[in-house]
């Protein structure tokens, strides 16, 4: 940690009063490593070099803040203790001096001159996303990412990385637990120790941002243009942020898990993945029973739709209900295809078309065989194949 | 005829208390509350909105007159003529950097989004957009998604370049009139300035056969990508400030013909002439960055 | 406000005068044409705003008190911030400061009115329609607006019809914003006694003047962003859609343009208000007037040519980034010159610290600091992280709040007493401030943690470790609340009623300034004919 930490850091031994407040929290947590510490009160601790230079460009700022502040409001304090009508001051008559006027103007001219400059450095660095030894494609959802992984060892790789849904019930019952409340996700990214990785930004929907305070990054993913950043982790372990540009409800539940793993580590990983990968490339030729589409279609809405139309099928506030919904009922199974493979009201319900062909005509079956919708209607992976040409 | 006796007038004439302002917000209330459910697909805010504007309209006949009897019953003094001008002056300042708004975002799309939609980086996205300027160009596609359909664009040749003329003598024309005024020749007043109101009507009618030629023949529409969108809001508000102008004319046409105005007092023309002048130089940006470049 | 029940304050004579009624009773303040009143008007508006803004921030604050989902659901939590956000900064600071202008402008420079009284009601009734457009916007389907005061696309589109309503109302609060700025131009530079040259004018009217011409130059550019956000939502344009070749971050730079200066915007009269204060309770002339003056005018230009700091997360070019970045830390310069200013003008002089000058030397200490926390974010590689966190929020309620806010309530009880006539108590004032400092700093300085630590801004639930942070926060924000409501019912209630003891004409020993040579309550007209003045420009003579 940098300079001005340690006496930060005392101050947080000091709050042991808080125990009269933090008894209403109850619930014991403690600080989450590669996330946010308890009663955290300093920058972010670096595990990129970027990041060290951002703390270190940040306490010095702090440095040279608090000493203005200590002289200027050292003046002002004093001249309040002394001149004041009841010490018997009586005031004086000036009222203007180019000297010192020009004087402070100039002298903080040239300390934010001299900030700009220390902080120049930086930004040509973190501008620089040339040489990159893994490129990833990070995609913000409403409210979810994907990574795919485009360039490097893992090339093809591709998952989507959600908030576990325990959490999210969580959430919802007022009833928060654990360390990595809110930050716990089904996928993390998995990269390699010491490696450049650079990060491709975009997005389907809205603007969401890509940040891991600990990397010192924080990108925006603008849906139609791509953006990059870059981050080269120092050390192992998992690293945790939070999607930072507001992009719907759920805007608080897409977190972001990043585990940085040793290069063997990571070629292992990589290696399961692709096996994974093949087992999961479902043929989307093959024929399909009822039950089985349904049983699979129901694992595919819990994890995408359930968030917005709910478990029940009823939807909420805005969002169309599923249960009954004409759409859905509709013997001309072409209609709800194409509101999933397109989406509908700009986005606000969002295009599924990253989901498999499988995976679309399961979920579809299964609502439209859920809840009081019976239609027995079965729609076949092949029927998506034909919907996306 | 105006009894402007300078002299007589209040050093600062303050209007008496007036419910016009309120009555025209009440107006304007039935406007925005009727326009935002009518985008909404709700009929009856059309109703709403018709009926806040005809009220407006009214009020502001009421508030207008009132004011016209005013300047015509000399309260008002040198110094609120003073007002007027640099009232009209910063009215019109703020006209122009609201279609600086406009003019930015063609500036953006042309230098900046449609560039990088279709650079290197962004054929991960899009990699069948070629991006060129207007996005009809051949070998260009209308639009990164695919989602335009085919158009063609609009050239200076003929019908914007009949309008520029158009608006450029309506200028010469009012100009004249301004000198006939001064120099008191009142017939000679009225019948240039209702050439330049003629001026203004025919331009409109000009201005909708072509929205109606690019609709039909070209294909071009509001929705025809960034092209169609900055097209169309940039002439769609000027054309709404040259209607407005030319009501202002029309009012002051027929306040002279009342007997208004005397050859040395006439702020309500001056202010509307520098109102047709601002929309005028609007235009020649228009005509030289949307049609020629 | 006194003048509320004594209706009618005669003293106009006939010969000025051709209406025989004067004006009584509801429409008095309907049709309102006496700057006064309609400066009375704007401000009990704009502290009912206030209130309102401020039960959604309560609300806001009470949902975070905790972890976890208590109050309020996700959807309804992002509409309290965006309308919080946005009653706050159209509907309460911004009216404030006009109903400032409107009372003091004229009596500060010795004219008899606002130049275009009509014009003037008018600015006033347009806020209301607009007030209740957006107030209404909660109930109607799907909620009202809920994709933050900035109103980012593409998150507008995917908005419900209270988007429209919200975009109509901002139309028509602009639309008020250009007229009253246009009357308030006009006013100093048409209106002013002979003698009051430029240069001799009160810092409050150069602060409002140069403020003014920031609004007209960008209340039209924010008209223009949203009404595109308007055609692409329902008329098909694809201004901000990158499928037609738009770019979502166009209307990021179109906003800011206007977003910059906005809050510049905020500032500015605040510190005209304190500079009319310190001089009166140091007993000693404004130290380097001039300065004062070019330095204010340096802060409006170059908040034109910075508002790109708020996007530098968004991946611009690196020039772009240094660019902003320089330009943006180079307004510390002339702030600074002010601060500097208003210490060497407390310097020797002879001090008093009645409650005006405790919100002033207050707000010197508080916004000095949100302007620190404002350079540290300026500074592009630390903003990446603090972008779009609490950091940003916990600046942000340093200059405004103690900032605008603060200035604010100097202005009511420096001025307070020539409006109602009475003298506030100067305990309930003093309880007041304090009160309102100490749980200032216990609602904000936390969020400077909590941002730190990056806890995004926008979130209605967050991790544990964020816990204690937002608890003490939230306490603060209630003891805030509880304050401003003392505020109303202890000192302006009672000042509404006329209740206290009598005002002199001059309250303040070293107050200068033309609105001191008026009796208080100010009469109804004053300055029908224009006042002749000393040298100095701050006395009558004849
Ligand atoms: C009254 C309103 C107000 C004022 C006055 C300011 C003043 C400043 N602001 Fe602030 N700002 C806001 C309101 C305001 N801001 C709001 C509302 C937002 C958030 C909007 C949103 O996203 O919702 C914001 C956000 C914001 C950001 C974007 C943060 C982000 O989203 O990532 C930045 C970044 O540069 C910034 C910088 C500054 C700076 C440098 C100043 C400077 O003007 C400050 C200058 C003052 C001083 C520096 C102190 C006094 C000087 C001295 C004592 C002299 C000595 C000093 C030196 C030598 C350095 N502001
Ligand atoms: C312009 C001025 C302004 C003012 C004065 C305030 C005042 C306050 N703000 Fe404001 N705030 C903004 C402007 C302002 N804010 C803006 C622009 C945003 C960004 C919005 C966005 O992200 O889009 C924001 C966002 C914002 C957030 C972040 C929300 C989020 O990111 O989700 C929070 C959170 O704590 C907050 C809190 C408060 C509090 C506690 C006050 C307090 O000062 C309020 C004080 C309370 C009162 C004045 C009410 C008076 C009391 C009553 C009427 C009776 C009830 C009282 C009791 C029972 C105690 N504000
Ligand atoms: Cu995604 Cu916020
Ligand atoms: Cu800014």
């Amino acid at each position: 940690m940098s300079s001005i930490s340690p006496w930060l850091g005392a101050g947080r031994v000091g709050l042991t009063g808080w125990i009269l407040l933090g008894a209403t929290a109850a619930q014991a947590v403690n600080d989450l490593p590669g996330g946010p510490a308890v009663r955290q009160m300093s920058y972010a601790k670096p595990a990129t070099q970027i990041a060290a230079q951002m703390d270190w460009l940040h306490s010095v700022m702090m440095v040279i803040c608090v000493l203005i502040c200590i002289a200027v409001f050292g003046v002002m304090f004093y001249s309040i203790l002394k001149h004041r009508k009841s010490r018997g001051h009586k005031p004086a008559d000036f009222h203007e001096s180019v000297k010192v006027e020009i004087a402070w103007t100039v002298v903080p001219f040239l300390i934010v001159i001299g900030m700009g400059a220390m902080a120049t450095k930086t930004v040509v660095a973190q501008k620089d996303t040339t040489n990159a030894d893994i490129t990833i494609k990070a995609t913000g959802y409403q409210w979810k990412w994907g990574y795919d992984y485009l360039k490097g060892e893992g090339e093809g790789i591709s998952f989507l990385q959600t908030l576990d849904t325990s959490h999210r019930a969580m959430s919802d019952a007022g009833q928060p637990a654990g360390d990595d409340y809110l930050l716990k996700v089904d996928n993390p990214l998995v990269v390699p120790v010491d490696s450049k990785i650079r990060i491709i930004t975009t997005a389907t929907d809205v603007i969401h941002a890509w940040m891991i305070p600990q990397f010192g990054v924080k990108q925006d993913a603008i849906p139609g243009f791509v953006r990059d950043t870059w981050f080269r982790a120092d050390k192992t372990g998992d690293f945790y942020g939070q999607c930072a540009e507001l992009c719907g409800k759920e805007h608080a539940y897409m977190p972001i898990h990043v585990k940085v793993v040793s290069a063997a580590e990571y070629t292992a990983w990589v290696d399961a993945e692709k096996k994974k990968i093949a087992a999961r490339a479902d043929d989307p030729k093959k024929e399909w029973k009822l039950a089985d589409l349904v049983a699979r279609g129901e694992k595919v809405y819990a994890a995408n739709c359930a968030v917005c139309h709910q478990a029940n099928g009823k939807g909420a506030g805005p969002i169309k209900g599923l249960d009954a919904s004409p759409v859905v009922l509709d013997a001309d199974k072409g209609r709800q295809i194409a509101v999933l493979l397109n989406g509908q009201n700009n986005g606000a319900m969002p295009a599924w078309k990253q989901l498999s062909d499988t995976e679309i005509a399961a979920v579809i079956t299964y609502t439209k065989n859920a809840w009081s919708n019976r239609t027995e209607q079965i729609v076949q992976p092949a029927d998506i194949v034909a919907a996306r040409k | 005829m105006s009894a402007s006796t300078p002299g007589h007038a209040p050093y600062y004439y303050v209007p008496a208390p007036s419910r016009h302002p309120v009555m025209m917000s009440i107006g304007l209330f039935f406007v925005v509350f009727g326009a935002g459910q009518w985008v909404n697909a709700h009929a009856w805010g059309m109703y709403s909105v018709l009926f806040g504007m005809l009220w407006c309209a009214f009020v502001l006949r009421q508030w207008f007159g009132e004011a016209a009897a005013e300047a015509e019953g000399g309260l008002l003094s040198d110094r609120v003529d003073i007002s007027y001008r640099w009232s009209m002056a910063w009215f019109i300042f703020s006209e122009v950097m609201f279609f600086a708004a406009f003019f930015g975002a063609l500036y953006w799309a042309r230098v900046h989004s449609v560039p990088s939609l279709g650079s290197a980086e962004n054929a991960l996205l899009w990699p069948d957009f070629k991006a060129a300027w207007p996005s009809a160009v051949a070998g260009a596609t209308a639009s990164p998604a695919g989602t335009v359909e085919p158009f063609r664009t609009m050239g200076p040749w003929p019908l914007p370049t009949i309008n520029t003329a158009l608006l450029l003598t309506s200028g010469v024309t009012l100009t004249i009139a301004h000198h006939a005024l001064i120099a008191g020749r009142r017939a000679s007043t009225i019948l240039w300035m209702w050439i330049t109101v003629l001026l203004g009507v025919v331009f409109l009618g000009c201005q909708a056969y072509e929205y109606m030629h690019a609709y039909r023949d070209l294909n071009l529409k509001l929705s025809s990508g960034i092209y169609g969108s900055t097209f169309y809001m940039l002439t769609g508000f000027h054309g709404f400030h040259v209607l407005v102008g030319t009501l202002m004319l029309l009012v002051i046409t027929i306040r002279l013909m009342k007997g208004h105005f005397t050859p040395e007092r006439h702020f309500g023309f001056e202010g509307a002439a520098w109102y047709w002048h601002f929309v005028d130089v609007v235009w020649l940006g228009l005509y030289f960055i949307v049609y020629w470049m | 406000m006194s003048a509320v029940l004594h209706p009618g304050g005669h003293g106009h004579d006939a010969a000025h005068d051709d209406h025989h009624h004067a004006p009584h009773g509801w429409r008095r303040w309907v049709f309102a044409t006496n700057h006064k009143d309609i400066g009375t008007l704007y401000m009990l508006f704009s502290f009912a705003m206030l209130m309102v803004g401020g039960v959604l921030a309560l609300l806001i604050r009470a949902e975070l008190f905790q972890p976890g989902l208590q109050f309020v659901n996700p959807e309804l939590f992002n509409q309290l911030t965006t309308m919080h956000g946005l009653i706050m900064v159209f509907g309460a600071i911004m009216p404030a400061f006009v109903g400032f202008a409107n009372w003091m402008l004229p009596l500060q420079i010795g004219a008899s009115d606002m130049a275009f009284a009509r014009m003037n009601n008018f600015s006033f009734w347009l806020m209301i329609p607009a007030a209740l457009v957006l107030v209404m916007s909660f109930f109607m389907p799907g909620g009202a607006p809920a994709a933050g005061w900035t109103l980012y696309a593409p998150l507008t589109l995917q908005m419900g019809p209270s988007m429209d309503a919200a975009i109509f109302a901002m139309h028509i609060m602009g639309a008020s914003s250009i007229m009253g700025s246009i009357n308030i131009i006009v006013t100093i530079l048409n209106m002013r006694a002979p003698g009051m040259t430029l240069m001799k004018m009160p810092m409050f009217a150069w602060t409002w003047l140069i403020t003014a011409y920031l609004l007209i130059a960008v209340m039209p550019v924010l008209a223009g962003a949203i009404t595109m956000t308007l055609t692409d939502r329902h008329f098909g344009t694809s201004f901000f859609n990158p499928a037609g070749g738009g770019d979502p971050v166009m209307y990021q730079h179109i906003f800011w343009f206007f977003g910059h200066p906005e809050v510049y915007i905020m500032i500015l009269p605040a510190f005209g208000i304190v500079s009319q204060i310190i001089p009166a309770f140091a007993r000693k002339k404004l130290f380097g007037y001039a300065s004062m003056v070019y330095a204010t005018a340096s802060i409006a230009i170059l908040s034109f040519i910075v508002w790109a700091h708020h996007m530098y997360t968004t991946g611009m070019p690196l020039t772009g980034q240094l660019f902003f970045m320089y330009a943006t830390m180079l307004i510390s310069v002339p702030t600074g010159v002010k601060v500097f200013n208003w210490i060497a003008t407390m310097w020797r002089g002879s001090m008093t610290f009645e409650t005006p000058m405790l919100w002033a030397v207050g707000f010197i200490f508080v916004f000095t600091m949100g302007g620190f926390t404002g350079l540290i974010l300026s500074m592009a590689p630390i903003d990446i992280n603090l972008q779009d966190t609490y950091y940003v929020v916990a600046h942000f309620h340093y200059v405004l709040v103690a900032g605008s806010l603060f200035a604010l309530f100097a202005g009511v009880y420096y001025w307070g007493p020539k409006w109602s006539g009475v003298m506030y108590s100067e305990t309930r004032g003093k309880i007041h401030f304090w009160g309102s400092l100490i749980t200032f700093n216990i609602t904000f300085f936390p969020m400077h943690f909590l941002g730190l630590a990056g806890m995004p801004r926008r979130y209605a639930d967050y991790p544990m470790q964020f816990t204690d942070f937002n608890m003490l926060a939230s306490i603060g924000g209630f003891g805030f609340g509880l304050m401003q409501v003392y505020f109303f019912l202890f000192i302006v209630v009672p000042m509404m009623r006329g209740q206290g003891e009598k005002a002199p004409q001059k309250p303040w020993e070293g107050a200068e300034g033309l609105e001191w040579e008026v009796p208080s309550p100010a009469p109804f007209h004053t300055f029908e004919t224009p006042p002749k003045l000393d040298a100095t420009a701050t006395r009558v003579i004849g």
